[in-house]
């Protein structure tokens, strides 16, 4: 059973959906990436988990019991907010310390317990730390603590690295990761960073606007975006119309090879950057290089070919087309997409 | 407060479709509202009422009627005009004189500022009868003036309009000065660099968004000096009369219950009127302003100039404030056989006070400690339960009992201490001789105070602190306790502060309701003044001076409260 079901939930504001029919299952100890733009409804979601907001429809079930008549109080969810939301006028200990009280843990259990989180968190010693007093680093991680400090059953995170710097975020991801997996904790986040999606999540959900796109391991939905929205968001803009057929897709680019048992018919096609592949020989889709930027270990060049809309080729250094040169460009039908 | 707020699309601000929630919340805010009601009801509506309808009714039927031919008396014309007209000198020369002085506090940095600022302050919390005192002994017959140059101003306007300016001083420097000292000098600056002289970029840059600010003080002042009365009760001698002590004059001494009601609705209708002016600044206040940390803005002054203003400001606070305070405890000391403590002594017996007394007038410093204390504690649990209703989203409902709150400063006290004799005397209320009276009439004073101190604050309390607590398994009355109130005591201690204040000085209201053997400060202080001989003028000032002492102990208390509380947003002014 799962441990989270959000069964058809529905949240409305006004006359927009926040949240549309959600179904979502989340299980014991699995970590779940909710990915979407800002306004796609995945904080809604968390909000809804919580009892914070109240669902229009649909039910929200944990281990199994619905949630309706529960107040947020009695839920025994954890949730992280996106700025931390720290206590200001608590120390460091006093905000991790809050949930066990609230238990009515005695002082002594309570104060080996604060004690043993900052030092998980990597933060021994700063219980007596005053909130201003903290870094945005560091504020995240009394914020972990302090959500982690109850035992939830299940640890919410709304954008829980979108406020650091990308150095620290990008280890403090794998930290979490590894954290969680130690923990075997149950975590839903929610996140619009698709690379701190893809490093924490052990399945990822797709939301757009209240609905839930694409859902599956962080390879699938790089691997096989389910839609032309999903692709974009992702970061991929080389995607256009296309009519599939015979091993070939039909576009405004020319023909495009596609894997072999892609789907036939209208729809769409994309093809990752690495997929565009510069050549000298005169045949194929004559462009000009507009602009080439160097990205460390290969060029992001964007082309104009001569119909449709700019395509963007990953070159290895050694191949980077002058500014302004017309190149021929082929694609590699292992990195083309059969979009829904 | 003026607050640069940025409301885009909060997760908490979005509107609740539940019906069952939103009834449960709308259930639970009429609750924390209701006793605010209730209180307003009984001890403000009703009273009121009880005497506009005396005063205007025979029998069952309404004589409006009335209205019109008390309007139409000279006399009374009269009255309305100098009302009128006196508060708004007062309040064009307290900005002349203010505004300086915001300035200099803002944006000046020196040596004893946090002193000097705490110094301006005083005057806005003594007593008016305090004040009236004051100006007698410095301007009046036998005062400072007179003793040097035979020079006596308490026949004349002036001492009203000077007593006003010393009043209303800290208005404008605290409601000015507190968002001037926050406006960033980069703004005046970038319009310096795009071409504009120094005062073209204070016209263009600065004075718009001080605008509004200023006008929400000079309306304060207006409102403050509109509704006038132990300062000019004392110094207006029998020539000069506000509305509020002419509605007392008909009351107390011709027993006009007509003429005093019908004053009482004309002084009603104005302050309503000023109150919803104020109602529409203040909201255009809240307009988008970049807002900085004061220290930042603050410096050092250089060039003649700047120093000149500054000694000016100066030399303004030293004569305006320090001045009369300094004649009010001199005089109390001057007694027939030289320097002495004689006067004091004298207000420890009953046989000194010449008759004027049952008890002795030293008792009267007691009845308002108590009474005062009394008062905070009824003006702190009612301003505090209506600011908790009004913290949560603003409807039209909630605007207008926001504005109810203010009306109390506005109606005549007079009127409401006569109302509580006429009303409060039958079962189930019958309080005329319970002590309880005198705290529920200063209370209401105490409230629109404590719920402007308050507001600002509770609702800069972040909506989502509260949930991460709630989420951390606290019930919501327990979010109350471990969210709100650790963050709003200090406001709580700052409120409860002027809420002690005012009610220590509250005399429209008192002077009809004191009982004769239980009196209170200013109550014994002006019927002191009221009676002839150099012993009762001596013992008055005395009296005043306990009395000034008091509430500045009270206020340096306060300051103290408010600078270790500066690093987290202050609490609202006034």
């Amino acid at each position: 059973m799962a441990l989270l079901s959000l069964d058809g939930v529905t949240v409305r504001f006004g006359a927009r959906a926040a949240l549309d029919a959600v179904d979502l299952d989340v299980a014991e100890q699995e970590t779940v990436c909710v990915l979407g733009p800002s306004g796609s409804g995945k904080s809604t979601l968390l909000r809804v988990v919580a009892g914070l907001q109240h669902a229009d429809s649909g039910r929200v079930l944990l281990s199994g019991r619905d949630q309706s008549d529960v107040p947020v109080h009695r839920r025994g969810v954890g949730l992280m907010f996106q700025d931390h939301q720290l206590f200001p006028q608590r120390d460091a200990g006093g905000n991790v310390a809050f949930g066990l009280r609230m238990r009515g843990v005695g002082r002594v259990e309570r104060d080996r317990r604060v004690a043993e989180l900052l030092e998980l968190v990597g933060l021994p010693g700063a219980g007596r730390r005053a909130v201003a007093s903290l870094s945005g680093g560091e504020q995240q991680r009394v914020a972990l603590a302090r959500a982690l400090a109850p035992e939830p059953r299940l640890l919410m995170l709304d954008e829980p690295l979108g406020q650091l710097d990308r150095g620290l975020r990008e280890r403090l991801v794998v930290e979490l990761r590894e954290l969680f997996g130690r923990l075997g904790t149950t975590v839903l986040a929610v996140t619009h960073d698709q690379g701190e999606a893809f490093a924490l999540a052990d399945r990822v959900v797709v939301m757009r606007e209240g609905r839930i796109a694409q859902t599956g391991t962080p390879l699938e939905v790089w691997q096989r975006p389910a839609d032309e929205f999903v692709a974009r968001f992702l970061g991929f803009d080389n995607v256009v119309p296309a009519t599939v057929g015979g091993g070939v897709a039909d576009t405004v680019w020319g023909r495009i090879p596609v894997p072999d048992g892609s789907r036939e018919g209208k729809g769409s096609v994309l093809v990752r950057p690495p997929g565009v592949r510069i050549r000298e020989t005169p045949d194929g889709l004559r462009c000009v290089a507009e602009t080439c930027v160097f990205r460390g270990d290969h060029v992001a060049v964007r082309l104009r070919p001569p119909r449709g809309p700019l395509l963007e080729a990953e070159v290895p250094l050694r191949d980077a087309p002058e500014t302004g040169a017309e190149v021929t460009v082929a694609f590699a039908a292992e990195e083309v997409v059969v979009l829904g | 407060m003026v607050l640069a707020r940025s409301e885009v699309a909060r997760p908490g601000a979005g509107p609740r479709k539940r019906p069952a929630r939103r009834f449960r919340g709308g259930a639970a805010r009429l609750g924390l509202m209701a006793v605010p009601v209730a209180f307003f009801a009984v001890f403000f509506a009703y009273p009121v009422a009880a005497i506009v309808s005396r005063g205007l009714k025979t029998g069952d039927s309404w004589q409006f009627g009335w209205i019109g031919e008390v309007l139409g008396r000279a006399d009374l014309q009269r009255v309305l005009w100098f009302t009128t007209w006196q508060a708004l000198a007062s309040t064009v020369l307290t900005l002349l004189i203010a505004l300086p002085g915001a300035y200099v506090l803002a944006r000046y940095d020196f040596p004893g500022k946090k002193l000097l600022r705490a110094v301006v302050t005083v005057p806005f919390v003594l007593p008016t009868v305090v004040v009236g005192s004051a100006f007698l002994a410095l301007l009046g017959r036998g005062g400072l003036l007179d003793e040097l140059w035979g020079v006596r101003l308490d026949t004349s306007v002036w001492a009203i309009l000077i007593a006003h300016v010393f009043f209303n001083y800290a208005v404008v420097v605290r409601t000015v000065g507190g968002l001037w000292a926050q406006l960033d000098p980069r703004q005046e600056e970038a319009a310096r660099v795009l071409g504009a002289g120094r005062f073209t970029a204070w016209r263009r840059v600065t004075l718009p968004a001080l605008a509004p600010s200023v006008a929400a003080a000079a309306l304060m002042v207006f409102l403050f000096t509109f509704t006038s009365f132990g300062v000019v009760q004392i110094l207006g001698g029998p020539s000069f009369a506000t509305l509020e002590v002419e509605i007392y004059r008909q009351t107390a001494q011709l027993l006009d219950l007509r003429t005093a009601a019908v004053l009482t609705l004309v002084q009603f209708a104005a302050v309503g009127a000023v109150l919803a002016v104020h109602a529409r600044t203040v909201r255009r206040r809240e307009s988008a302003l970049k807002l900085v940390d004061p220290a930042r803005t603050a410096r050092r002054p250089r060039g003649w100039g700047q120093w000149a203003l500054l000694g000016g400001v100066l030399v303004t606070i030293a004569l305006l404030v320090l001045l009369p305070l300094g004649v009010l405890a001199e005089r109390s000391l001057d007694t027939p056989g030289g320097y002495g403590l004689g006067y004091y002594r004298a207000l420890g017996s009953v046989e000194a006070s010449g008759g004027a007394f049952l008890v002795a007038p030293i008792e009267a410093v007691l009845n308002s400690l108590w009474y005062a204390l009394a008062a905070t504690a009824i003006a702190v649990v009612v301003g505090g339960l209506a600011a908790a209703a009004l913290t949560r989203r603003a409807g039209r409902l909630v605007r207008g009992f926001d504005a109810l709150l203010m009306l109390p400063l506005g109606v005549s006290a007079v009127t409401v201490g006569f109302g509580f004799l006429i009303t409060l005397d039958e079962p189930p209320l019958d309080l005329r001789a319970s002590w309880i009276l005198v705290p529920l009439a200063q209370a209401l004073v105490g409230v629109p105070f404590v719920v402007r101190t308050m507001l600002p604050v509770l609702r800069a309390v972040d909506g989502r602190l509260r949930e991460a607590a709630a989420v951390l398994g606290a019930s919501p009355l327990r979010v109350w306790r471990e969210v709100d109130l650790p963050l709003v005591r200090r406001a709580l201690l700052i409120a409860s502060g002027f809420a002690f204040a005012v009610s220590l000085g509250e005399f429209g209201a008192t002077v009809f309701i004191a009982r004769p053997d239980r009196p209170t400060l200013p109550v014994a202080v002006a019927r002191l003044l009221g009676r002839p001989g150099e012993l009762n003028y001596g013992q008055a000032m005395a009296l005043s001076t306990i009395l000034m002492v008091v509430c500045v102990v009270a206020l340096l208390l306060l300051e103290r409260v408010r600078v270790r509380g500066a690093s987290r947003g202050g609490a609202g002014e006034f």
